[in-house]
């Protein structure tokens, strides 16, 4: 313990273990600016929605999938347990991880490809962007989200490679799972407004 | 025992250092290349100050990149400044002012002054600056963010720029872009600039976000061991809530961007009421971010100014805690008072009051906090210099700013002075002294950080005086003119009988604006006789508490390379009864004993 100018002790403060690491806290940040972000859309949409004259959905606008949309929910949700379980196993050090996070990524893969084939038949049946307000808002909403998965789906692509690699850290890992949970959580808010 | 000394041992005693900071969080010292400072390499032109992570550099990049920027937007002003003078005359330096050169020279000066000068040079440039230097950190917690900040900032003003040059001109549809207006091609007439400018502030929104994660994450993880919440300085405090409301509030704003992008692009109808889309919908989504913005600028000024008028007032600032929970308060109401700047757009008059309310409670926090900064001065040695007339001009000059609000914030009169001069002047008053002001508060205080050198005082006053008159002489006349009626946004006032008598009064705003622009060059001439021959600097030239002042002016890459420093105490210890000196640096040693 160093001395003072009179020769009494004093405590060298130490430095503070931080509350989270920079990656989660810069994660934490970012995911908290796209909830903003989704606020925006949403309420953009819920509003063109109660302008909307003559109801909603617009009469002679095709309809949205509902059921076949559960389902794919449902994809999405599964690959948000997955995660949380290959988390778990990571984190124990077990086998099995790979195996969660390669399901998680597949379920998330499969839930954009089956959103693009549904896409595909909606444009078919005349809805488009510039087809009105519900043609506008689906493809920019729903469009807005499948780009999130995209990008979560390459950031646990990453992770992947790392993890099959062995050099994943908790510090990679942890970052990435909070986009995912972000992408996978906000879907069924989504689904709820837009679709039902 | 020196500072050197103390913070090599602790670097040395820390078992955890070599982790990977990027990984382990801030519990070592350790950043992306904080190592062996002594091998240093030879670093290339390129990489020095083109592609640089450190902090100090980036900063200088935002500065300069700013600078320039208000040098354009000036220029712009100028020229439609003139137009308005002298209706349909030639300007000298610019040529005929055409109509559709008008607006997009007024939108343009409007988006340039608040996007690409206001917000890189007060939060970007000090805020990369202070941040690691004030926290006794040797960079941001994510430089390689940062550069990419930096570069994705570049980019969107060379957009900006580039869209005065593709087919239509620049973007004519004013810097608040209400649809339909600038959704559609037929009303703006400049279909590409429209577009350009649109992603031109989405790329800066961007730029913003990664620096905003970096500064938060950074004052959050990376300061000195001792370094407590409240002994943080409180210009920090301001730049990281800044950036907290910046990113709270630019979501909704960027999901319009895109709604907007896609109306001029795509030919969608979000805001396109022929389509059943709705026009006020961008207005909302617009100004949620909008005002909350107003205080994403104010702040970074408004703590620049508590730490220059701390440190030449000797004095300790006033009740520390209170300002930095009003400024949370300040912070959290800023999202309640968008809808004022919509009291005529139509908005149902029962929301009209709400919100009346709202903005009238917001200017309780910000008068409380000039209360407590004059509080501060009170009783102090107070050191007239060039820094510090430029904190005290702040404090006068907002306050008008803040005052004439009143007036637009209660919904009955804003019906009468809504997009009137008065607005502009008003809001001028509130701009002028946090962007230019603030700027040059914060510039003339760590310019001997920053370059090593002093800034020569004579000429640092000469520029004050000359600036703040002849501020004053343009926009008192623009209130006058505002409540005669005279509205915004008109080309040529000689077509209104009621108007065209108060010519004298456009004229001799338009001579003070070329009398202050004209002695910004004796800044600039300041700036740059300063560098090359100023006085050295030496470390601390002002006497000053805070953690930068320890390291080397300017300092090396790595901020502390003999170790980074301690904090045992509160960053506005001045004036401390029973010290030889007036001053207690953050960093020194305790040399008395706690009570017993």
């Amino acid at each position: 313990m160093p001395d003072d100018a009179l020769g009494r002790p004093y405590q060298v403060p130490v430095k503070r273990e931080p509350l989270l690491p920079n990656g989660v806290m810069g994660m934490l940040i970012f995911v908290a600016t796209e909830v903003m972000f989704f606020s925006g859309l949403i309420s953009a949409f819920v509003i063109g929605k109660s302008n909307a004259i003559g109801g909603w959905p617009p009469p002679g606008q095709p309809r949205l999938p509902v059921e076949e949309t559960a389902f794919n929910t449902a994809a999405l949700l599964a690959s948000g347990v997955c995660l949380y379980f290959a988390n778990r196993a990571f984190r124990e050090g077990a086998a099995r991880a790979k195996g969660l996070l390669l399901a998680s990524i597949l379920l998330g893969g499969f839930f954009v490809l089956f959103q693009g084939a549904e896409w595909v038949a909606l444009v078919r049946e005349g809805l488009t962007l510039t087809s009105g307000q519900l043609g506008g808002f689906f493809y920019l909403i729903v469009g807005t989200h499948a780009l999130h998965v995209v990008a979560g789906f390459a950031i646990l692509l990453y992770t992947y490679n790392k993890l099959a690699h062995g050099d994943l850290s908790r510090f990679t890992f942890w970052p990435a799972q909070i986009f995912w949970y972000f992408v996978v959580g906000v879907w069924p808010v989504l689904y709820w407004l837009v679709y039902l | 025992m020196d500072v050197a000394k103390q913070g090599a041992a602790r670097v040395g005693d820390d078992p955890l250092n070599g982790i990977d900071m990027a990984e382990a969080g801030s519990v070592t010292v350790d950043t992306h290349e904080a190592h062996g400072h002594e091998a240093h390499h030879e670093q290339s032109f390129w990489s020095k100050y083109v592609f640089s992570t450190d902090h100090k550099m980036i900063a200088m990049q935002y500065m300069f990149t700013g600078i320039v920027m208000a040098l354009i937007g000036g220029y712009m002003s100028y020229a439609f400044r003139m137009q308005l003078a002298f209706p349909g005359e030639s300007v000298p330096g610019y040529g005929l002012v055409s109509q559709g050169e008008y607006n997009a020279l007024v939108t343009n000066h409007g988006t340039i002054m608040i996007f690409w000068v206001a917000m890189p040079m007060l939060i970007a440039a000090f805020g990369n600056f202070l941040i690691p230097l004030m926290i006794g950190a040797d960079d941001m917690v994510f430089p390689r963010i940062n550069r990419l900040s930096y570069q994705i900032f570049f980019i969107s003003a060379v957009v900006l720029i580039a869209s005065f040059f593709v087919p239509g001109g620049g973007f004519g549809g004013a810097w608040t872009a209400y649809p339909p207006l600038s959704a559609n091609a037929q009303y703006n007439l400049t279909p590409l600039g429209a577009t350009f400018w649109i992603v031109a502030v989405a790329l800066e929104f961007v730029a913003f976000l990664l620096g905003g994660i970096n500064f938060i994450t950074t004052l959050m993880n990376s300061r000195a061991p001792g370094m407590k919440m409240y002994d943080i300085p409180m210009v920090l405090w301001m730049i990281v809530i800044a950036s907290i409301l910046f990113m709270a509030s630019v979501g909704p704003l960027i999901a319009g961007a895109v709604m907007l992008f896609m109306d001029q692009v795509i030919g969608t109808g979000f805001f396109d009421p022929n389509r059943g889309g709705d026009p006020i919908l961008w207005q909302h989504l617009f100004w949620f971010f909008g005002h909350p913005e107003v205080y994403v600028v104010l702040l970074p000024a408004m703590g620049i100014v508590a730490d220059v008028i701390c440190t030449f007032a000797r004095k300790k600032l006033f009740n520390y805690k209170l300002i930095l929970f009003t400024v949370f308060a300040t912070g959290i109401i800023s999202f309640f008072v968008w809808a004022h700047h919509q009291f005529v757009a139509g908005i149902d008059p029962r929301m009209a009051n709400v919100f009346t309310v709202t903005t009238l409670i917001i200017s309780i926090p910000i008068a409380e906090m000039l209360f407590l900064y004059i509080a501060t001065l009170y009783g102090g040695s107070i050191q007239l210099t060039t820094p510090m007339l430029w904190a005290l001009a702040f404090i006068a000059e907002f306050l008008i700013g803040g005052v004439t609000g009143i007036f637009l914030g209660a919904s009955g009169a804003d019906i009468y002075f809504h997009d009137t001069y008065f607005v502009l002047a008003h809001f001028h008053y509130t701009f002028f002294p946090i962007a230019i002001i603030g700027f040059y508060a914060g510039i003339t205080y760590w310019f001997p950080k920053m370059f090593g050198k002093m800034m020569n005082e004579a000429l640092g006053k000469i520029h004050f005086w000359g600036t703040i008159i002849a501020f004053n002489c343009i926009f008192i006349p623009l209130f006058i003119l505002g409540a005669a009626g005279q509205h915004r946004r008109i080309y040529n006032f000689q077509n209104f009988p009621d108007l065209a008598g108060l010519q004298d009064m456009r004229v001799f705003a338009t001579m003070a604006l070329i009398v202050m622009l004209a002695f910004q060059v004796v800044f600039l001439v300041n700036f740059v006789m300063s560098l090359i021959k100023g006085k050295p600097a030496g470390k601390n030239p002002w006497k000053a508490n805070t953690l930068e002042w320890t390291a080397e002016s300017p300092p090396p890459h790595g901020n502390w390379p003999e170790g980074l420093p301690n904090c045992y105490r509160g960053p506005y210890e001045y004036s401390v009864p029973g010290r030889e000196e007036d001053y207690w640096p953050q960093n020194a040693p305790p040399d008395t004993a706690p009570a017993e």
